[in-house]
This record gives structure tokens, C-alpha cells and sequence, in this order.
């Protein structure tokens, strides 16, 4: 968008207007900025800068996978499948979604009037609003699970109204999902603040000055901008609920079949040395990743090219 | 003129509304109530509770491991965004895509393979076990979690600046005679400082807090590899809330301030990849 409005260097436009990474790489590297590509020591760090890289990845990444993978299946397929199948971690699945689904619905509801307030109007303390939304990302996981644990546990001044009531928070399942929405509370508005920064309010004031509403302005001019950037976020969230721990864990109080999320059911299996099911469960968590993956690197491209301004 | 028209679209007063309440409820009342029960200790019992000895060996192993694998993040994140960035090889893309491990598979499972690797039965742990380097169950061990939870910060931040970077600089320098090393320090390496620092600064941030990957590797000796959250934890097993709020809030005001010097740096970052220098 930057780029656009001043006269940059052809390389920077190249850049910028280069949609697809491969391309613009392999232009990048033909560039004469490199200069010193033929010399043999030039091609002495090329190969060795690629084979750390390499090395690394493949050290820290891969193996790991690779582990979960050769220890879930230690014991033959029939170990895998019944520790897979097995009611606890049925369970477990379930809670994992509901929890999941819970934090992507109350963040998304969030994250879009956020979004709005943020970037379509000014007002005073908007810098100190955008700080605290981000607030959550810096808190470990293990405080987040102890305010909550302050709010509604039983030391709490509202405990007694509560338990009145008959809600438990603490130690059951809507303690659970209140973790797992903290964790991911800013997920969504940030991908869609710095989008909807980028594209300004002048097509929203036209559409409103020619009278549509703002439902209409939202569905019919917002959201094709930040249709992509919106799924982006739908992603990271949906990775950091399913797998949070910490503050789901302060929270649960590890109760088999009623508050195991499947990372909590990984570490109880784990530290009761039930290894081959610990390590089948979390290939179930393992594929999740993966897939997460791949619709993240999907999204974040469509998001970049699609959506991303100008 | 922006004053007239900011009030054309509607929305304002619901939008905010809906933010701010929510924003309360879920994040700045919970967090207040860290101060609150924090209150309740007497100024000395509060030094008490942070000075104890094993809450400062926490901190000391916390930190340490910390700033240990965020430095060698630094060092690989800059190597790795170099790699993706400048050369063009078979596998390349499948690397990219694998740097965001990290933020997609659960910490917990993270924890548990990496222990398997790193133990002495595992790939990793056997080879070390051979030259009488132990990995899972010390402070390496957790440093090498750290490593891995934190590296996609740095790739993630320094990534998008080499790709912005303006080429002629370089080239200059190159037709004027400057080796590649040159080069790297004086002209490309100028410019993704402060994406390094902000990397960095991320990473350790994430890792002081980092709890599911690391307690399974620690092994959770007190005084040797008890992090500052497991403290936390155990404080909050036996409902010692006062302590467990008051180390709570030690951690929350480092990383606030680690997040307010990261935002510093942001700042004068994010005008470089906007291009207006």
C-alpha cells in the first residue's frame, strides 16, 4: 500500500507486486544484488548456511514428530487403536472441541467489533484499548489459569453467590473454555486490525453516506477485505485452543472423562507411564497441527494477496 | 474534515461497547485480581514469598534458560530467514511451512516427544549419552525446548525484512570491492537489527512463561530445574493463593516491561517494512 503511493526502487515494486513466493525468489536470486554468487567461497556459506538450516529443522521439527509417531505405534496397530479408541479419549476429543469451538465463537464476536471500533473511528485511549487486547499473548499460560482460579474459586469474594446458584467454574468444564479463551482472546481482532488499517474508512463512509446501514456496510464492503485474514486467524486460534495446557491444567483439576482436554489427557497418560497411549493420543494432536498447517500457509498467502490492500 | 466524518459510520458506540465489556470481563477484572490477593500480603511477607530460595533459584533457572535459547534463536532465526529469503533449493518451501511447528502442535505434546528424543533411550538423547552429555531432565533440556518453542518469533520477525530490503545498497558495496562478511555487518545486518531484537525479545517472553513443553523435559528438581510457573503451580496445589499471586505478579511485571521495550522497537521496525525510510 506504501509502495504504491511513492516511486520505490524497481526492486522494492518487483517485490511487492510479485504475487506468487516462488516466483519472486527465483527472480531474487537471478538479481544482481548478488553479486559474489559464482566465487567458490560465496557458494562455500550458501551450503553450509542451507545445511545448518537443514540440519536444524530436521533436528528440532522432524524428529519430534517422527517420535511421537515411532512410540504410538511401539506396540503394534491393535495398542494404537484401542488407546485411540478408548472412552477417556473419546471423551477427551469432545471436550477438546467444545472448548475449541467456544473460544473461536466468543473470540470471533470480539475480535469483529474490536476490529471495528478499532480501526473505523477515533477516539481517545485507542493506543491503551490496542495494548491491553494484546495483553493475553504476554501472560504465561500458568498465570492465566490462576486469575481465574482468584475469580471464581473458592477463596473468591462471588464464590458464595455462585455456588448459590449452583455453577461450578473451577475444576469443571467452564472453567476449561474461560482458559482457553483467554489464551486466544486476541487471535482474531489482530489479524484483522492491521488489514482493516490498511484500507481505510473511505469506502465505508460512501456506503453509508448513500445510505446503507451497518450490517449492510459490514457484510457488503468490510468483510470481502478481510475474508481472508479473518480464516488466517480462525486457524491460529483454533491451533492455540486445541492445544493449550498450562491454563487449561490450573483449571481442570485433571478429572478423567469430565475436564481432560486431550493435551491434559496426554499428560496424565504420560506421567502414569502409560506411554504407548500417551504418545497415540497425541498423534491425534500431531495431525490436527498438521493440517493446521498446511490451511495456515493456504489462508496466510490468500490473506497476503487477495485481501491485503491495494 | 476527518471530525465530520468519522460520525458517518455507524457503530461506534455498540462496537466499542461490546469490546470494552468483553475486554473486563475476560481479561482486565481477572487480571486485577492478581494485585488484589497480592494486596492481602503485608509488604514483608510479600518480600518473603519472592525472596525464598527456591522461588529465586526459579527465576534464576527460568531466566537463564530463557535468555540462552532466545540467543540461539537469534543466531538461527536470523540463519534460517536468510536461507528462506536469499537461496532458492529443493525443500525450501516445505522448510518454511515446518517453522510454524511450534505454534500449531500442542505444548504438551511437544513436551513429551522432545523428552522421548532427548532421554537416553531416544535418537537425539543416545548420541549425546555417548560422549557423557546428559539432555532430558536438566537445564539443557529445557533450553532445547525453549529453542523450539520460540524460533518461529524470530524467523517470523526478521523474515519480512530481508525480503523488503533494498538490493542497491549491497550492490554498491560489492562494486566497490566489499567482501560478503562486510557486506553482512555493515549493510544488511543494520537493518534487520531491530527485527532481531524484537524476535528476540517475543521469544523470551514466550519461553520465561512456558510451561506445557518444558515440565516434562525439566525433570523438576528443586533449586536445579524447577521453573517459575511449576512454582506457581505447587503454590496453587496448596492453596497458598497469596504466594502464588505474588511470584505471579513478579513475572507479569517482566513481561510487561519485556513487552514495552519490544513495542519500542517495533515502532521504529515497522517503519522500515512500510518502506518509508
Amino acid at each position: 500500500m506504501a509502495s504504491a503511493a511513492i516511486p520505490v526502487p524497481a526492486n522494492a515494486e518487483k517485490k511487492s507486486s510479485g504475487t506468487a513466493v516462488k516466483k519472486s525468489v527465483v527472480s531474487r536470486t537471478a538479481s544482481p544484488n548478488l553479486i559474489h554468487e559464482d566465487s567458490a567461497a560465496a557458494k562455500a556459506v550458501r551450503y553450509f548456511l542451507i545445511g545448518i538450516s537443514v540440519l536444524f529443522i530436521f533436528v528440532m521439527m522432524f524428529l519430534p514428530l517422527a517420535t511421537v509417531i515411532k512410540e504410538a505405534l511401539k506396540q503394534g496397530w491393535a495398542a494404537y487403536k484401542a488407546a485411540v479408541t478408548d472412552d477417556y479419549t473419546k471423551s477427551a476429543i469432545w471436550l477438546t472441541i467444545e472448548a475449541t469451538i467456544s473460544a473461536l465463537a466468543i473470540n470471533t464476536v470480539f475480535g469483529l467489533f474490536a476490529a471495528w471500533a478499532v480501526t473505523k473511528f477515533h477516539f481517545k485511549g485507542k493506543k491503551i484499548l490496542t495494548t491491553l487486547i494484546d495483553v493475553p499473548i504476554t501472560v504465561s499460560p500458568i498465570i492465566a489459569g490462576l486469575i481465574f482460579v482468584l475469580v471464581f474459586g473458592r477463596q473468591s469474594v462471588i464464590y458464595p453467590y455462585l455456588k448459590q446458584a449452583g455453577i461450578q467454574i473451577v475444576y469443571a468444564v467452564p472453567g476449561v473454555i474461560l482458559a482457553t479463551v483467554f489464551v486466544t482472546f486476541p487471535f482474531i481482532s489482530r489479524e484483522l486490525i492491521p488489514v482493516l488499517e490498511a484500507q481505510g474508512t473511505d469506502e465505508e463512509e460512501a456506503a453509508a453516506l448513500m445510505g446503507a446501514n451497518g450490517w449492510t456496510i459490514f457484510t457488503k464492503v468490510t468483510f470481502p477485505h478481510i475474508k481472508w485474514a479473518f480464516l488466517y486467524g480462525v486457524v491460529l486460534c483454533t491451533a492455540r485452543a486445541m492445544g493449550e495446557f498450562g491454563a487449561v491444567s490450573v483449571l481442570s483439576g485433571h478429572l478423567r472423562g469430565k475436564t481432560n482436554t486431550l493435551p491434559l489427557y496426554v499428560e496424565v497418560l504420560f506421567q502414569g507411564f502409560e506411554w504407548v497411549p500417551a504418545f497415540a493420543v497425541s498423534s491425534i494432536l500431531v495431525i490436527m497441527a498438521v493440517v493446521i498447517l498446511v490451511a495456515r500457509n493456504i489462508f496466510e498467502h490468500n490473506a497476503k494477496t487477495k485481501s491485503g490492500g491495494v | 474534515m476527518k471530525e465530520k466524518s468519522k460520525r458517518v459510520i455507524p457503530g461506534l458506540g455498540l462496537s466499542l461497547g461490546v469490546t470494552i465489556t468483553m475486554l473486563s470481563v475476560i481479561v482486565i477484572i481477572p487480571l486485577a485480581s492478581l494485585a488484589v490477593f497480592t494486596g492481602r500480603l503485608s509488604f514483608g511477607e510479600f518480600i518473603d514469598v519472592i525472596t525464598n530460595k527456591r522461588v529465586l533459584a526459579s527465576f534464576e533457572v527460568s531466566f537463564v534458560t530463557a535468555f540462552i535459547a532466545s540467543l540461539i534463536n537469534a543466531v538461527m532465526g536470523v540463519v534460517l530467514a536468510w536461507v528462506l529469503v536469499r537461496y532458492d533449493f529443493p525443500g525450501r518451501r516445505i522448510i518454511d511451512g515446518m517453522i510454524e511447528l511450534p505454534f500449531a502442535l500442542p505444548t504438551a505434546v511437544a513436551g513429551i516427544s522432545l523428552t522421548a528424543l532427548t532421554s537416553d533411550k531416544g535418537w537425539i538423547g543416545r548420541l549425546f549419552d555417548r560422549v557423557g552429555i546428559k539432555i532430558a531432565y536438566t537445564r539443557i533440556g529445557i533450553t532445547f525446548a525453549l529453542v523450539f518453542v520460540g524460533i518461529p518469533f524470530v524467523v517470523r520477525t526478521v523474515q519480512p525484512v530481508l525480503e523488503k530490503l533494498d538490493g542497491t545498497y549491497e550492490e554498491a558495496a560489492g562494486v566497490m570491492g566489499a567482501s560478503r562478511a562486510v557486506i553482512f555487518r555493515r549493510i544488511i545486518f543494520p537493518e534487520i537489527r531491530p527485527a532481531v531484537f524484537t524476535g528476540f525479545g517475543l521469544a523470551l517472553g514466550r519461553c520465561i512463561g512456558e510451561y506445557g513443553s518444558v515440565v516434562f523435559i525439566a525433570g523438576n528438581q528443586p533449586y536445579n530445574t524447577e521453573i517459575t510457573p511449576l512454582i506457581i503451580m505447587a503454590k496453587l496445589q496448596e492453596y497458598d493463593y497469596g504466594s502464588a499471586s505474588a511470584i505471579a505478579l513478579i513475572m507479569l511485571i517482566f513481561s510487561f516491561t519485556l513487552l514495552f521495550a519490544v513495542n519500542m522497537i517495533q515502532v521504529r521496525n515497522s517503519k522500515i517494512l512500510k518502506g518509508g525510510r
